[in-house]
């Protein structure tokens, strides 16, 4: 960890002020900036502490409603006290789930939405800055391609990076239709798709936020059927452990048949990966395991494994049928 | 009891030290309030095998709060460093007690990934941190042999397991096989592992002119003494170290590394004492972990299940510093009676960090192998497993003849057998369920050495009737401070209250290593012997004892001295005459999911024979905990190292995981009455390392009746299982 500044931002336009610099970062909870300083991966020179601004705006920390029946997840919201919200567990409890099956109860009550969504990939080579890594260190080559690479992506992925994007939170989100609401220079709105971007040839870019913006909040549009909603986890232990596939399901369902759906996996994807071809296999059909069977093999058509996580291809089909079974049974 | 009270010894006291420990009063290694104390953070190569080309130390130097940076290039030349002055590391130059190779900055040879090559001291830690982060080495390069699968075996010569021979050869293997109607013949392998105790490794070094105190996080404080003391080429008195408490080891902690003369060497720099904590990071690498292992097992046996061959031949990887061995064939040689019985070690050096001993070292990967195999030969011949190792009993140790000390094996069967509900199992792969999830239920035989070594202890009665007791062993967690508190006042006859037992200073009686299960045996019947003679010296000076004398007047008897005792306990002639190990049977429940092959284990059911008990809820905690490291070992641990660079891919405990609260079931752990009358004096074969013995196996057999599916290769992860 290298001597950095410290400043506790007062109110959003000094937080933007502050953070203009190009070696400035926020820190909101600090479970993902405060590790990687210490692993010298980042290397912040200030540091913008952002969770002062609830004292001034206590929205930016709340769970509100939003007009037309959505809610409104303020970026420095807790991801305790989101999971534990009585409305998001009743109109969204695919979104509490991603956020009790993550990380452990300590994190939750530190960590926040924004820092969530902004997580940077656990590829242990990425963490290690004796390795090459061409989301680190641009051009320098991607060790896992060739490395270890059981818990990394088989969709979405490079021949520059194939890094999984850790969130779980991020995933059912993914299924939703969300929105950021970010503010820089002047308010501006991402449709969470466009958020994260896939690694490309530049792994160094990983979501279309511009340098010093500062997500204000995260918001769920209504979603008739997200009532009936899943997010399933499968980990190598039972708690405190990041996904090696997850699926994030909702489904509409009238009479045994499917009238609308929204798959996202997690795990897998170099993004949190919204499945539209699963969902369209699955729009109008029974809801029979076929069906499902179907949707999972839709959803991962595309995959390129490597040599050690091939095995994910099947365990993602298998986590998806097992979470489209559940919620609509 | 003299007096009639009810012993303390066997009751679920707590721990003496629990009050200090939750409230923040025990002091560990890192926790001395030194004045002026400095901060040293070590700095690690970033290449697996070659040389030091040049460290640029510049930007470091100039650094913030920067006192020194300790290169190969700089740092002192050690005389006890294998005495030689090219500063070439001479394999086992330390020999015991240390049977260690450091890396102490004597020469520019990197021999793994994340190996120490400097050491930055600064007045802060903070300062340190980021100085090290400065420092940029250049190497030359050489390819480092990384995949044990590959590389070649070393010299027979060259592999010697402690306290045992390379082969053993009890009958004739070849003929056994011949003779067998049934036969296993399977390779089962386990991965490299890293212990990871709460609190990192961590050394205070003070000198005090050419005296040096190391305040030391260690399960053996007079090891390091010895070691460190060589190294920096002083005589033993010149270091005194000290651990009063100690945050959990499990073999790490045995000996000494390189962190500890490190320390000492930068406290003599830079004229100050200096803090050396390691990372997380670094624990992997600098301070051992279990080897991996790839064990061939080849039982033959005839249809009642009678064994004519046992062969166990294990390979296991060391480090390009030393020739260390996991001794995972120990048990073969006499866990079942056969008339052939073959072992055999091998070694192939890595350029991984040096293995050294871990929870159950040698036991816990080698019953994974010869007990998965007995479950195999037990399906193989369609027989209970259980009933298979009954058939097998051996009644005297096989190899050697002599008899047991003593051995409760068959009740331990009994004991589990009835309380886990044995008798309802179906044998038939997958005929088990609980809704959708398939259930297995397994089992598997647990044993380990019991060993005594010589230990000293000091008792004395002070004038306000304290009983103070000190022997220089270590408190690792087991509850050292408790047991001997219990030990002394039960011999002396006086509530345990009255004892004050100190420990974790090597100005006290000297006292083997906390590692192997030895402790309380060693200590123990040190600590009896010495309250056994202080009752003794009390009596001659006031007859009737504490029971009818006030201490103040046996100590006025006494010329106004404390009376005091001073004893070195020693095992004897029946080290001879008897084979001792501890034994034990582990039945597991797990639940799989059919589709996702997600395992669990709801129950874990065990009893042992361990001798005496001495604490009912410390010694239950060493077997629970124990269960719960073997969980791990079956289902989760494994530490991985990139095959090209051999730097190690998971260092964090967020990435290696152990068992969380979420994995661990109820475990149910009984304990077989066993009177053992030749052992030692207090009839006591140690509980801290037999937990985990047997575990992985009973899991890998649970595995296999739940699934269909046998894993040979430790970790079961669920690809393992999906397939
Ligand atoms: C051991 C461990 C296990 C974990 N397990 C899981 C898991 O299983 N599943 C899972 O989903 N997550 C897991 N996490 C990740 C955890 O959820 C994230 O670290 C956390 O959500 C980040 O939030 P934070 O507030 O602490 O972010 P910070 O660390 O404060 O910030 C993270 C990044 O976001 C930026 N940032 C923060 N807030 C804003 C804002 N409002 N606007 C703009 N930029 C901002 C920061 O500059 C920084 O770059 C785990 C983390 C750890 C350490
Ligand atoms: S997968 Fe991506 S993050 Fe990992 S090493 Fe390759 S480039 Fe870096």
């Amino acid at each position: 960890m290298i001597s950095f500044d410290y400043i506790s931002a007062a109110d959003v336009e000094s937080a933007l002020r502050a953070a203009s610099t190009p070696s400035s970062k926020f820190i909101a909870g600090g479970t993902t900036l405060i590790d990687l300083m210490k692993l010298d991966v980042e290397r912040p020179t200030t540091v913008v502490d952002v969770t002062t601004l609830a004292r001034r705006d206590a929205s930016l920390a709340a769970v509100s409603e939003l007009p037309g029946g959505g809610l409104r997840l303020g970026a420095l919201a807790h991801m305790s006290d989101v999971a534990w919200d009585p409305r998001v567990r009743d109109r969204y409890p695919l979104v509490s789930q991603s956020l009790l099956l993550a990380a452990s109860g300590q994190l939750r009550n530190m960590a926040t939405m924004g820092g969530n969504i902004l997580q940077r990939t656990r590829c242990s080579y990425f963490r290690d800055t004796a390795t090459p890594c061409n989301k680190r260190d641009p051009g320098s080559g991607c060790s896992a391609i060739g490395g270890f690479n059981r818990t990394h992506a088989i969709l979405g992925t490079s021949e520059h990076c194939i890094a999984t994007h850790p969130s779980d939170l991020a995933v059912a989100l993914a299924a939703l239709d969300t929105t950021v609401q970010v503010r820089g220079t002047a308010p501006r709105s991402i449709p969470f798709a466009d958020f994260h971007l896939l690694p490309g040839a530049h792994p160094e870019v990983e979501t279309t936020l511009r340098p010093g913006e500062l997500i204000t909040s995260i918001d769920l549009p209504a979603v008739s059927f997200a009532k009936r909603s899943l997010y399933l986890k499968v980990r190598d232990r039972a708690s405190y452990a990041f996904a090696l596939a997850a699926a994030a399901v909702a489904v509409d369902l009238q009479g045994g048949a499917i009238r609308g759906a929204r798959v996202a996996l997690g795990g897998v994807g170099t993004k949190p990966w919204r499945s539209h071809e699963a969902e369209a296999v699955l729009v109008g059909k029974r809801a029979t395991e076929a069906t499902f069977r179907a949707a999972a093999n839709a959803a991962l058509a595309g995959a390129r494994p490597h040599k050690d996580n091939a095995f994910k291809v099947e365990l993602a089909k298998r986590t998806l049928v097992r979470a489209l079974t559940e919620v609509s049974a | 009891m003299s007096d009639g009270r009810a012993p303390s010894v066997g009751a679920p006291l707590n721990r003496v030290d629990g009050r200090l420990k939750v409230t923040g009063g025990a002091r560990y290694a890192a926790e001395y309030p030194l004045p002026n104390v400095a901060y040293a953070v070590i700095v690690t190569s970033t290449i697996a095998k070659g040389h030091v080309k040049q460290m640029d130390t510049s930007a470091a130097e100039r650094a913030p709060g920067v006192l020194a940076v300790l290169t190969p290039q700089n740092a002192q030349r050690l005389p006890g460093y294998g005495g030689n002055t090219s500063g070439t590391a001479v394999p086992n130059a330390y020999g015991p007690p240390a049977m260690r190779v450091p890396t102490l900055l004597q020469n520019d040879e990197v021999h793994y990934n994340g190996q120490p090559i400097g050491v930055v001291v600064a007045d802060t830690f903070e300062h340190a941190t980021a100085a090290a982060q400065m420092v940029k080495a250049t190497y030359t390069e050489d390819k480092p042999v990384l995949d044990i699968h590959s590389a070649p075996k070393n010299p027979p010569e060259t592999v010697k397991p402690l306290g045992g021979e390379r082969t053993s050869k009890h009958g004739d293997v070849a003929s056994g096989l011949a003779a067998a109607t049934v036969k296993v013949d399977q390779t089962y392998t386990t991965p490299l592992e890293n212990h990871n105790p709460m609190e990192m490794h961590s050394t205070i070094a003070a000198w005090d002119g050419d005296s040096l105190t190391l305040y030391e996080s260690t399960q053996g404080i007079t090891s390091v003494r010895n070691t460190v003391a060589k190294s920096l080429g002083l005589t033993p008195d010149k270091v005194k170290v000290v651990a009063y408490f100690t945050g959990g080891g499990f073999g790490s902690k045995g000996g000494p590394w390189s962190h500890e003369t490190l320390a000492a060497m930068a406290a003599k720099r830079v004229n100050r004492p200096v803090k050396l904590v390691l990372s997380r990071q670094q624990m992997f690498g600098p301070v051992g972990g279990r080897p991996h292992t790839i064990q061939h097992v080849t039982l033959g046996a005839r249809p009642d299940g009678a064994l004519t061959a046992v062969r166990h031949e294990s390979t296991s990887n060391t480090s390009t510093l030393e020739n260390w061995v996991e001794s995972a064939a120990a048990q073969t040689r006499m866990l079942y009676a056969s008339p052939n019985i073959e072992t055999q070690y091998d070694l192939i050096k890595l350029n991984v960090g040096s293995p050294t001993f871990m929870r159950g070292p040698g036991e816990s990967s080698g019953t994974f192998a010869l007990e998965s195999a007995m479950d195999e030969l037990a399906y193989a011949l369609k027989m209970d497993p259980v009933a298979l190792r009954l058939k097998n009993y051996a009644e005297t140790d096989p190899e050697s003849g002599k008899p047991w000390s003593s051995k409760s094996l068959r009740e331990c069967y009994a004991t589990g057998a009835a309380a886990f509900g044995w008798d309802k199992r179906n044998a038939v792969p997958r005929s088990m369920r609980d809704g959708r999830l398939l259930v297995g239920w397994g089992m598997a035989t647990a044993t380990y050495p019991a060993r005594r070594q010589a230990a000293g202890t000091t008792a004395r009665l002070l004038p306000d009737g304290t009983i103070d007791v000190r022997a220089g062993t270590q408190e690792i967690g087991c509850g050292t401070y408790t047991v001997m508190s219990q030990i002394a006042a039960d011999a002396l006859g006086v509530p345990v209250s009255r004892v004050r037992f100190e420990l974790g200073n090597t100005d006290m009686p000297e006292n083997p290593a906390s590692t192997g299960s030895v402790t309380a045996a060693s200590t123990g019947s040190a600590v009896n012997e010495a309250a056994l003679a202080l009752k003794a010296k009390i009596e001659q000076l006031a007859p009737g004892g504490l029971a009818s004398n006030s201490a103040a007047d046996i100590v006025a008897k006494n010329g106004g001295q404390p009376v005091e005792v001073t004893v070195t306990s020693k095992p004897g002639a029946e080290q001879q005459q008897y084979s001792m190990h501890s034994f034990g049977a582990v039945f597991t429940e797990v639940h799989v999911d059919p589709d996702l092959a997600i395992i669990r284990v709801p129950r874990v059911v065990t009893a042992h024979g361990v001798g005496k008990v001495l604490n009912a809820k410390t010694a239950r905690s060493q077997l629970q905990g124990g269960v719960v490291w073997g969980i791990g070992m079956a289902l989760l641990e494994e530490t991985h190292v990139d095959m090209r660079s051999g730097r190690y891919l998971n260092a964090d405990l967020a990435e290696y995981h152990v068992p969380v609260n979420a994995d661990v079931g109820t475990i149910d752990v009984h304990f077989v009455e066993e009177n053992d009358p030749h052992v030692n004096p207090i009839g006591v074969k140690g509980a801290g390392e037999i937990g985990i013995t047997g575990v992985a196996a009973s899991i890998a057999n649970a595995v296999y009746h739940a699934t269909g599916k046998r894993v040979r290769d430790l970790p079961i992860r669920l690809e393992r299982v999906m397939a």
